[in-house]
């Protein structure tokens, strides 16, 4: 029965590394002229209410209404990460999206929109 | 209750979506959430009566590189009858994990509709208007159970979709192939999103052009008696989040219709498995 059960904690302990893994490596996958890239509407004061509105539409169903997450599959977005994400990696995950783990590419909002995005998202951490 | 329920926070979702009616960008459902779609196509045939067909169309993200759609068919036609005409199940799968320059999906579809089906959704072979303008009673005889493949290409260039599709379609009970084609742009009309929410600021509409046609089928590969049209589109992104979209298509050769005009309204319910899952959890 103990051998099981340290068996399942391993397997446990092996898929938390792998999922963390995994969506570290996807940031380590940001190019650097992507990473370099600084938001052009930072500044602007109506880019992150502008945000707010797309975020509502786009993101709040899944990441909750003050980017929490749900504690689950959805991942809050007020974390270290985030914070101490460029607005260039932040435009790029938003454009290319974590289609393997759930998180739809959001190539299709357009540029703007997406800048709008990350000022808001910037604006709660 | 619980339908209403659902209905009510559909409404308070939003749909992004292109306005397309035949041509399929890259853009999949988000995971977990359904959208309802009604596309409505309104034409009259040479020789034959005015109708109005109906695809409901039911598309659930499975994931987000998989969606699966069920379409309900139906169509009344002036001086004839009302009638239910089949229906379709559809897959889209997305093999890059990635965004490209040219983003493949890869569709297949099952088919179980009778020939009274005109909602006209793929243009394939030597399809044409002779097919919409016999008698209900007649058409409803034959049964179609075809399965139909679709390579969709799609690109994001700045703020334009640019998509392509190549459709391949065959009666699972006898030959040809059938081939088709579908194109598509679309654009909305402002890039950047407004700080206040608003109904009619330009950022909440895209506009576009598809068209879409007959290539011909294995027993005949020209485009001799195919059809052809050119359908400049709209879509408008309602308050309380559904969409609207509409198109009026032209038909460019003898086999088209003159015209064909397009309607399709669409909500959005998020998170479906999610809902249903706390239901279960509440009367637990």
């Amino acid at each position: 029965m103990k051998r099981h059960l340290f068996a399942i904690l391993c397997i446990a302990c092996f898929a938390t590394l792998a999922l963390a893994a995994a969506s570290s490596a996807r940031w380590q996958q940001i190019p650097a002229r992507d990473h370099a890239r600084v938001n052009p509407l930072a500044g602007n004061g109506e880019a992150a209410s502008a945000g707010a509105l797309i975020y509502r539409d786009h993101c709040q169903q899944c990441h909750q209404a003050a980017g929490q997450g749900d504690g689950h599959k959805h991942p809050s977005l007020r974390t270290d990460r985030i914070r101490s994400a460029s607005d260039g990696d932040i435009e790029w995950f938003l454009r290319q999206g974590d289609i393997g783990h759930g998180m739809p590419s959001w190539s299709s909002l357009p540029a703007a929109q997406r800048w709008q995005v990350v000022a808001y998202l910037k604006s709660i951490q | 209750m619980t339908l209403y329920a659902m209905f009510l926070c559909g409404l308070a979702l939003a749909a992004q979506e292109k306005p397309y009616f035949v041509t399929y960008s890259h853009d999949l459902e988000e995971p977990g959430n359904l959208e309802i779609e009604t596309k409505t196509a309104l034409a009259k045939p040479d020789g034959g009566n005015h109708y109005g067909a109906l695809a409901t169309e039911l598309e659930y993200g499975v994931r987000a590189w998989w969606t699966s759609e069920l379409y309900l068919d139906g169509q009344a036609t002036s001086q004839d009858s009302t009638l239910f005409t089949g229906f379709r199940i559809e897959n889209r799968i997305r093999p890059l994990m990635r965004e490209h320059a040219v983003n493949p999906v890869l569709y297949v579809e099952y088919e179980n509709t009778s020939g009274a089906d005109k909602t006209v959704l793929e243009v394939v072979g030597h399809d044409g208007q002779g097919d919409l303008a016999g008698p209900n009673a007649e058409a409803r005889k034959e049964h179609q159970h075809e399965a139909e493949f679709k390579l969709i290409l799609s690109s994001n260039i700045h703020d334009w979709n640019v998509s392509e599709n190549f459709i391949t379609e065959k009666d699972l009970g006898h030959a040809p192939w059938e081939f088709g084609y579908a194109v598509g742009a679309t654009r909305p009309l402002r890039s950047a999103g407004g700080s206040r929410p608003c109904a009619f600021c330009a950022d909440k509409f895209i506009a576009g052009v598809e068209s879409y046609g007959g290539l011909g089928d294995t027993f005949s590969l020209t485009l001799g008696q195919t059809s052809h049209y050119i359908a400049p589109l709209i879509g408008w992104q309602l308050p309380g989040n559904a969409r609207l979209s509409f198109s009026p298509g032209f038909g460019l050769t003898d086999s088209s219709l003159n015209r064909v005009y397009r309607v399709g309204l669409a909500f959005e319910i998020e998170q479906v498995g999610r809902w249903f899952r706390s239901q279960r959890g509440g009367v637990q």
